[in-house]
């Protein structure tokens, strides 16, 4: 048990410092110009797309109920945070290096209100109700913020423009922000599957009526699971409204859902290593096939239908990759080698 | 009078609604799956009236068998290569989604690439005149829409009554192993639905493109919600439910159309939703099955 216990503090050690390692070169990089606008730029947006992923994976790997509204969560986290930061910063009550985290809370706060209000019909049901409530509300959410009663908060389809940090004086600063987010996100997220509350939502991914059976609330913690992921898509909402300075509904439609569900399903659902490889592959590939865009989603979709045929859970299914443990593994291979030259 | 006449345009285009959501219903309650690319369904029958009528340049009595024969097929090639490994494997519920949904992405962007992303108008078709009487006036394609979705769902009510497919249908979304072991071909059952349903969405296709002449890549995703919406409204699985539901959201987002406002109507029609699966999950006249262990 011992030997346990001192096994994942070294995991941690080892995680922590190999984190910090990514997380100083991509810095250097970035702030001191090594890496273009355009790349520094691709950078934050895997960081963004990490998280969405990461989240999603929250309900559809460890609750295993499919979510189709992902960006209309986003959406909204994006027009509170913008709001907020457009009124705070032009009056000069605080600066955007103070005003950004609030924002991004009240993004994932006002994300995590709409997440109660339209998961409380549809996960208090057994069945897919989830699934086309969601979707309902992506397209409807994105309809609603082009209406014109609502043009002073988003300015319709005019788009709205959001303060960002000077890419002249501090171009690692919107890096910084969205890599720490990211990282938080991915610890919340694999701590959370190996919590008292992440065990119970497996247990009802595994079977509901059992879980309930054994005295577990199914409602609550399906709602738990669901509210969580919608807050930190409206976190993210928040990241990437004062990443790209510009943001209209259009940005926030059903495709960008399906982007990120693509992420989840082909990593593996409930693989959260495997959502971090797969949303960073899938934001650097398209960068790189531009002429590629026209039959991007249609390419998706058919990777969607044959991973489903052939390899439902995804291509990493539940398995976790783990650095600490490919070390352990290599150092153990080392030891062996020892031993038996010794014997 | 204005008000019936808004009601009659309502029930017109709750025709419409409810021409589809027939589809939803039938094969939800063979298989349990939410068929995310009925909707598309819809937009292929648009396409294939277009181009028959439009490109081809056929007789209107020819060009409207168009759509049903070739949405017919789609619903049949979809069951047969997304669908059927899956449902014969006994695959999880949220795999059966991912490919309906992925089903419908293909379709929108195929038509996407195959006639271009913007919209195409339809010619005026039939029943363009305005029928008047005191102070009443609708058009005749509204009257026309709602004789032909009633005149469908009693030959579909005859067809599941009636019938030996249909006593097999019943019985499979009853229960499907029994069903099997009963000496009836359940997959054959499952494809039937799938084209009954498709043809269903075929005829609706036809009434939608004749009321409103605009048909676009993406048009099946609003109008497969809403179709949704209703099939839920009026209980899920249930053939003369889904009708009423059809209806009723129809007449509700005409008269919200009609007398607040038309931006929100899209809301309404998802607070609809919201406030059936909080009061009445199992819809107006849908049973509320317990579930066994």
């Amino acid at each position: 048990m011992g030997k346990l216990k001192k096994k994942t503090g070294a995991y941690y050690l080892v995680n922590t410092v190999l984190t910090a390692i990514l997380f100083t070169v991509l810095f250097l990089l970035i702030s001191g110009r090594t890496l273009n606008n355009y790349w520094s730029g691709v950078v934050v947006l895997i960081c963004i797309n990490v998280i969405l992923a990461v989240s999603l994976n929250l309900v559809t790997g460890i609750l295993g109920q499919l979510v189709l509204g992902h960006a209309g969560f986003m959406l909204v986290g994006a027009y509170a945070a913008a709001n907020f930061t457009r009124a705070v910063v032009t009056n000069g009550t605080m600066s955007l290096y103070v005003a950004l985290p609030i924002a991004m809370v009240i993004g994932g706060l006002v994300a995590a209100v709409f997440g109660v209000v339209i998961g409380i019909p549809a996960l208090r049901l057994r069945g897919d109700y989830l699934a086309i409530i969601t979707l309902g509300f992506g397209e409807i959410i994105r309809v609603m913020a082009n209406a014109s009663f609502l043009q002073p908060v988003t300015n319709g389809a005019m788009g709205l423009s959001v303060k960002t940090f000077s890419n002249r004086t501090d171009p690692g600063a919107m890096f910084v922000f969205a890599f720490v987010v990211m990282a938080l996100v991915i610890v919340i997220s694999y701590t959370f599957g190996r919590s008292r509350h992440g065990r119970s939502v497996i247990a009802i991914r595994e079977d509901e009526i059992a879980a309930e059976a054994m005295g577990v609330n199914t409602t609550y913690y399906k709602l738990f699971a669901f509210v969580l992921a919608a807050f930190i898509a409206g976190v993210a909402g928040a990241l990437y409204a004062h990443h790209i300075g510009m943001i209209d509904p259009s940005k926030f439609d059903f495709n960008r859902s399906v982007e990120i569900l693509i992420m989840v399903v082909l990593g593996g659902m409930g693989s959260i290593s495997g959502s971090v490889i797969s949303a960073t592959v899938l934001t650097i590939l398209p960068e790189l096939l531009r002429g590629f865009s026209d039959y991007r989603m249609l390419l998706y979709s058919i990777i969607l239908i044959c991973v489903m045929l052939f390899r439902p859970s995804g291509l990493l299914g539940r398995y976790e990759i783990s650095l600490p443990k490919l070390v352990d593994k290599l150092l153990h291979r080392k030891e062996k080698a020892a031993k038996t030259g010794e014997a | 009078m204005d008000f019936i006449t808004q009601l009659l345009n309502g029930l017109g285009l709750g025709s419409i609604y409810a021409l589809i959501a027939l589809g939803y219903s039938m094969v939800y309650g063979i298989v349990q799956l939410i068929n995310f690319a009925h909707g598309d369904i819809i937009m292929v029958g648009g396409y294939a009236l277009y181009v028959m009528l439009v490109i081809a340049g056929m007789p209107l009595w020819l060009a409207v068998l168009a759509p049903i024969v070739v949405c017919g097929l789609a619903g049949v090639l979809i069951e047969r290569l997304a669908y059927q490994r899956l449902l014969t494997h006994n695959a999880e519920r949220i795999s059966l989604l991912i490919t309906a949904l992925g089903v419908s992405i293909f379709l929108q962007n195929l038509f996407m690439l195959l006639f271009k992303s913007d919209a195409k108008t339809m010619p005026p078709m039939f029943g363009s005149g305005v029928f008047e009487l005191g102070g009443l006036s609708v058009t005749y394609s509204t009257l026309i829409n709602i004789v032909v979705s009633v005149v469908m769902m009693i030959g579909l009510q005859m067809l599941v009554n009636r019938t030996k497919i249909g006593k097999a249908m019943q019985a499979t979304s009853e229960d499907a192993g029994a069903a099997k072991l009963m000496g009836i071909n359940t997959n054959k059952i499952i494809i039937i639905t799938f084209a009954v349903g498709s043809i269903l969405a075929a005829v609706g296709a036809v009434l939608y493109c004749n009321t409103y002449p605009q048909i676009k890549p993406t048009m099946g995703n609003l109008l497969g919600l809403k179709a949704f919406v209703a099939a839920v409204l009026g209980g899920i699985g249930s053939i003369p439910g889904a009708m009423l539901g059809g209806y009723l959201l129809g007449v509700l987002e005409q008269l919200t159309k009609a007398y607040i406002t038309t931006e929100v109507t899209d809301a309404v029609v998802f607070a609809i939703l919201i406030v059936v699966l909080l009061v009445r999950p199992a819809g107006l006249m849908g049973k509320n099955r317990k579930e066994k262990v």
